[in-house]
């Protein structure tokens, strides 16, 4: 077997090794999965419920109908569950490991210290939201009358590894700056009001905000985009758009994880 | 304690939690970072409004409208609920218990001696206000900017009770936090601060009027923007103020008992 070979399936043991002290964890607080379920329903109404009194008095809005609308509030409720329950976690520790200075153990590791710190903790119970948004797409697909094509869904694929990785991306350059300026705590919440405007289709805004809200910050690209692959409209062009912006993304987020370690000094010294 | 120590004692506690506010100037700026929902909000209904007005709502309402919700969340929002978790797990109610004066008296001071950290933080909504829509909408007579005080105030005051009723939970359950986490998202949908109150469905309406959310964030926003007419306003107020004596004298009673059950641990 070749070199890169092993090392892939050393790393991916790893991540079950990792995954499963989370999910031993999580165990311990079975009774949570109990409460998030319906809290999880509650925040989803939050995000349903403007849509019920917009679309009351009208059958499109921007181009988009109430039963196409959903899919996006979907995706939003998927998304959130993917950062809350996979990248928050992990991510917010490694601000504390550089604030505290024990970042320097999981250097000492024999592995790569960014694999390591993203895969430090995971909050299964955060999956609540995924079934959740499970519940509104097939919401949407009653209301619309049909059911999803065998593309539409593989493009949505796609597009959920692609936002996953733009997700991640965005966080590991929020965190590099956490080597330069410590209370690094404040970007995250700047990045959760901001992901808060990814809730509707990005045509509900105005001309400029929508040009800023697709091309600079890619909250079309999470949000909408998916929601237009399940409805089986997905322009091509915008599909691979998506995917060449997410892997510069992740390079350039890589790129900034190195600088940033290359300069680390400790909290000590 | 008497109640003229508890008055002679209120500006030095207010100087502490004013000290503390600029403290932590940095979190608060994060907070506020956090409640940019009205403006989320003002983009989906601003897109309705460009097709066509809603009521009495076209794009300039809405603006207002979502403009005042920011306003109002910052005058009424406190955190006493979770501060009150807190220190009952970690044991620190025992140390404010020595004290001669009822904690729950130096909770509300604390929430207030944030007030003037909060007042700065209006002024860009304020100056936008003023430079897009020029001032319009705002109460034009002292009997509505008076009314408009004594919602913003009765707002305050309407959380604040409703956070010590659920603060002094934790007093008996291990912790009270979900069920602040369900209020906060309940207070979302059904307090104006997403939707306005008026564009409900008739029948859910007439269910709102009767639940404490309205009171806390949608009536003063409505005040602000002159909604309603002096003795519609006035007879809101009444029933605002109504539901503060509920959950006071309910957050009361919860606090004599519960605090009966706390055994305090760790420090």
């Amino acid at each position: 077997m070749s070199g890169m070979g092993r090392q892939f399936l050393r790393y991916l043991r790893l991540l079950g090794v990792q995954v499963r002290a989370s999910v031993l964890l999580a165990l311990q607080y079975r009774g949570d999965f109990l409460v998030d379920g319906p809290l999880s329903l509650l925040w989803a109404l939050t995000a349903v419920s403007p849509l019920l009194v917009v679309y009351r008095d009208r059958a499109v809005l921007a181009g988009w109908s109430f039963g196409e609308a959903l899919f996006v509030t979907g995706w939003f409720l998927l998304l959130t569950a993917v950062v809350e329950g996979t990248i928050n976690p992990s991510l917010t520790a490694v601000v504390d490991h550089v604030r505290k200075g024990t970042l320097d153990f999981v250097l000492m590791k024999p592995a790569d210290a960014q694999f390591l710190v993203s895969t430090a903790k995971f909050e299964p119970w955060k999956m609540n939201h995924v079934l959740t948004s499970a519940g509104i797409f097939t919401w949407g697909f009653v209301t619309l009358g049909r059911g999803p094509t065998a593309l539409g869904l593989l493009q949505a694929a796609l597009l959920l590894l692609t936002a996953t990785v733009l997700l991640y991306s965005l966080w590991i350059l929020t965190v590099s700056a956490a080597f330069y300026v410590v209370k690094v705590d404040n970007l995250t919440y700047l990045f959760s009001s901001l992901f808060d405007a990814a809730r509707w289709p990005s045509s509900f805004f105005p001309g400029p905000l929508r040009f800023v809200f697709t091309a600079i910050i890619p909250l079309a690209v999470l949000t909408t985009f998916p929601a237009e692959a399940m409805l089986g409209r997905l322009e091509g062009r915008h599909l691979l758009g998506a995917m060449v912006a997410a892997a510069a993304f992740s390079a350039l987020a890589r790129a900034a994880w190195r600088r940033s370690l290359a300069q680390y000094t400790s909290a000590s010294s | 304690m008497s109640v003229r120590g508890t008055v002679r004692a209120l500006p030095a506690l207010f100087k502490v939690g004013f000290a503390e506010a600029v403290a932590y100037r940095a979190e608060l700026f994060v907070w506020v970072l956090s409640t940019t929902m009205p403006l989320v909000m003002y983009v989906l209904w601003s897109a309705v409004a460009r097709e066509a007005p809603v009521g009495r709502y076209g794009d300039r309402e809405f603006l207002a409208y979502f403009l005042a919700a920011f306003i109002v969340r910052q005058l009424t929002s406190n955190w006493a609920a979770w501060q009150m978790n807190f220190e009952v797990r970690q044991g620190i109610l025992s140390m404010r218990l020595l004290r001669p004066l009822t904690p729950v008296v130096s909770w509300a001071v604390e929430t207030l001696a944030y007030m003037p950290m909060r007042l700065l933080v209006i002024v860009p909504p304020v100056v936008t206000w003023l430079a897009v829509l020029g001032g319009a909408f705002l109460p034009r007579t002292v009997a509505g900017w008076g009314l408009f005080a004594l919602g913003a105030a009765g707002g305050w005051l309407l959380v604040f009770t409703i956070n010590v009723c659920v603060g002094t939970l934790s007093l008996f359950m291990k912790s009270s936090l979900k069920l602040m986490d369900a209020y906060l998202a309940a207070t979302f949908v059904f307090s104006g601060y997403l939707i306005p109150v008026e564009l409900f469905p008739d029948r859910l309406r007439a269910v709102v009027e009767w639940l404490p959310f309205r009171y806390t964030i949608g009536l003063p926003v409505e005040l602000l923007t002159s909604h309603h007419g002096t003795a519609e306003a006035a007879r809101l107020v009444a029933v605002q103020w109504g539901f503060c004596a509920l959950f006071g004298v309910l957050g009361l009673l919860l606090w004599r008992r519960g605090i009966r059950n706390f055994e305090a641990y760790g420090g």
